[in-house]
């Protein structure tokens, strides 16, 4: 049994608010033979600018330190890429560190700029982040990611780490899933509305027009997740400038508030001990009380089948943006969704929906950008981009684009963003004849989950239109 | 390839003892698109490490012999104190004291269950693991913590009864050293090498 101490749940706070100027992102692609990994960072870095009527010269100018993630050095056999990327974008001599937390890479890193302004260190300052995963054939990749795994303990079991979450699938799947058919069927949806949404991204690597049979007829990784179920293996860059209010304002009209916060869990799930729930602002003190009468098994905490990162990471997140439920203070989120079943836990992780009923926000159609029952706009749309299983997982990158797909619905530039020919030209792809807006009208609200694995770090990235803030908690 | 001896280490006073070659070099090939163009080159590289177990070398070295060891708090004012923790935990994860080493070999064999599994045809590069792969994670009576490890006789369940099996004749040192089978098994069904301990 693991407790807390009231200073280690003390509410974050920040010495000032900070501020979300700007974002771009390159293209992503399993393989990107024809630009070195600078070449990706500057894409992303001028679309920035652009963005917000600068040249990159002039965005520059405001920058006084530089967060870098970028996860798997191996990967890109370049110890201190940090370095390079920082002299390619000519940002020497301002400081510079990179950050590495396995899939939450992107959402750290902001964590680590967004305390740098909040503390008044800088008042302007760059958040990017990359990965580069085509430098070796895909068994060695899996080698590599398994690698972040315990060494000793799981890596030599298989060399996959697929497997060390699959448990974790299981277990939620025979316990909350009851293995029903109609269960493996909104596990299915999922993959099919995010490969659906990819298609709108010219970003998007894993665009697909499937169907929930498709998905179900895959071929099985580790049952009971197939492989549209799996995310993608990516590269790319993607980058976002945080700023105090007075920087904000002379850079942009428009920026927006950013909340960014984090959690953690043991690296080895075999570690976890047991503890009580740490409850949301919208769950009373008896909320789960007959869980495990309810789920057989699933009142074991956080067991195989929470993450403890993620309710931790919204545990301090909610409470420092003021949100009390998420389903009615935001309007849109990007989730990590590494599998399909992992999104579903992670909507009860963090209070979307109630341990146990994370399938309902699925199947009432809240996570469309329109519900496909009723035809109205969603109630909380997801991973609107694709997310990982449609658009990219290039780690270092991930957080952060995902952060910049929610800033431009928040924006109301999402269109502009998504449509430009010339952008699908760029990226050699074909815009299709069906291309949707999927602008989430009047958002005002959003948040983006970056993860790492079976949960060893989740942050929570919230972004509020400073027209619309919420009153800050402090328990 | 290279017929040159591979590395082996011994520590000696404190200091480590290379023998043989710890890194094989191969030449670079370039790289080039369907134009005949470079695009860039192979980096071939093949080169062993040297790790060290620490204080988790009891537990590597007891698998080859046949048991499974934990280990326990016996801080008296920690809130953990009595906690067994598989995985082997050199130091508590509340007090940070130096855990006592328990032998739980026989918990294993009298009350070991399958919490979660799964089944994988897809493994990484490097594996040894015959495929398809049965991961087991396994709960034991009196311990807050579920080990993973494989299966390697039948076909895993939630909540069936499993025992270890141990790499006693010719062990890896590894994680590998320990598998699980079913309950009931009979010594002729296990892996080649490996026995009850
Ligand atoms: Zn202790």
């Amino acid at each position: 049994m693991i407790k807390f101490s009231d200073k280690q749940l003390k509410i974050p706070q920040m010495q000032r608010p900070v501020f979300l100027v700007t974002g771009g992102m390159s293209k992503f692609g399993r393989a990107v033979p024809e630009k070195r990994t600078e070449e990706l960072v500057i894409d992303s870095f001028v679309e920035a600018a652009e963005f917000i009527n600068k040249t990159p010269a002039e965005l520059k100018e405001y920058i006084h330190s530089c967060y870098y993630g970028h996860f798997a050095d191996h990967f890109g056999d370049q110890l201190l890429g940090e370095a390079v990327i920082h002299d390619r974008l000519g940002l020497d001599p301002l400081g510079n560190i990179g950050i590495k937390t396995g899939g939450a890479t992107g959402g750290s890193t902001l964590w680590e700029a967004f305390k740098a302004v909040a503390s008044g260190y800088s008042d302007c300052v760059l958040a990017m982040g990359w990965e580069r995963m085509d430098e070796v054939p895909t068994d060695e990749g899996n080698n590599y990611i398994a690698s972040a795994a315990d060494k000793d303990w799981e890596t030599p079991l298989g060399h996959i780490y697929t497997g060390y979450y699959a448990v974790m699938a299981q277990k939620y799947w025979q316990v909350f899933g009851k293995e029903e058919e109609s269960f493996r069927r909104t596990m299915a949806e999922i993959a099919v509305k995010n490969r659906g949404y990819a298609r709108m991204n010219p970003h998007a690597q894993g665009p697909m027009d499937i169907t929930v049979e498709d998905v179900l007829n895959s071929p099985v990784v580790a049952y009971p997740l197939r492989a549209l179920d799996c995310c993608l293996m990516s590269v790319g860059a993607s980058c976002a400038i945080l700023c105090d209010e007075k920087t904000a304002y002379e850079l942009t009209d428009n920026p927006l508030m950013i909340y960014v916060s984090a959690g953690s869990h043991t690296l080895r799930v075999a570690d976890r001990r047991d503890m009580d729930i740490p409850l949301l602002p919208n769950e009373p003190p008896d909320q789960y009380k007959d869980l495990g009468e309810r789920f057989p098994g699933g009142d074991r905490y956080p067991g195989f089948t929470g993450f403890l990162a993620a309710r931790m990471a919204a545990y301090y997140g909610y409470r420092m943006a003021g949100v009390v439920d998420p389903t009615e203070d935001l309007d849109l989120v990007e989730l990590h969704d590494a599998f399909t079943i992992s999104d579903i836990q992670s909507y009860e992780d963090l209070g979307i929906r109630p341990y146990g009923e994370g399938r309902t926000y699925v199947e009432s159609g809240d996570c469309y950008h329109t519900n496909p029952h009723t035809g109205k706009p969603g109630k909380l749309p997801s991973n609107l981009c694709g997310g990982l299983i449609g658009c990219m997982h290039a780690v270092g990158a991930t957080g952060i684009m995902q952060t910049v797909e929610v800033g431009q619905h928040i924006w109301g530039r999402w269109a502009e963003m998504h449509e430009d020919q010339s952008k699908w030209d760029r990226f050699g792809r074909t815009k299709p004849d069906d291309w949707t807006n999927l602008q989430v009208e009047g958002a005002k609200r959003g948040m983006a989950i970056s993860h790492a694995g079976v949960g060893s770090h989740v942050t929570a990235t919230i972004l509020v239109h400073p027209d619309h803030q919420l009153e800050r908690k402090e328990s | 390839m290279s017929t040159a001896k591979r590395g082996k280490v011994r520590v000696e006073n404190g200091r480590y003892r290379l023998d043989g070659q710890f890194h094989f070099p191969y030449p670079n090939e370039p790289i080039r698109n369907e134009d005949g163009e470079l695009m860039g080159v192979t980096n071939p590289r093949d080169l062993t490490h040297v790790h060290m177990y620490g204080g988790e070398a009891p537990f590597f070295e007891g698998l080859g012999q046949g048991k499974l060891l934990g280990t326990r708090c016996d801080s008296q004012n920690c809130d953990a104190n009595g906690s067994i923790f598989i995985p082997f935990r050199i130091h508590c994860p509340d007090c940070l004291g130096k855990n006592t080493i328990v032998d739980m070999t026989e918990t294993a064999k009298k009350g070991a269950t399958v919490h979660t599994f799964m089944i994988t045809e897809r493994t990484g590069a490097f594996n040894t693991l015959p495929k398809p792969i049965r991961f087991v994670n396994v709960e034991f009576e009196g311990v807050p913590t579920i080990l993973m490890g494989y299966l390697s006789v039948g076909e895993p369940e939630i909540g069936m009864k499993v025992v270890p099996i141990f790499n006693t004749t010719k062990p890896s040192y590894t994680i590998l050293d320990l598998s699980w089978v079913p309950e009931g098994t009979n010594e002729s069904e296990i892996l080649e090498g490996f026995t009850f301990g």
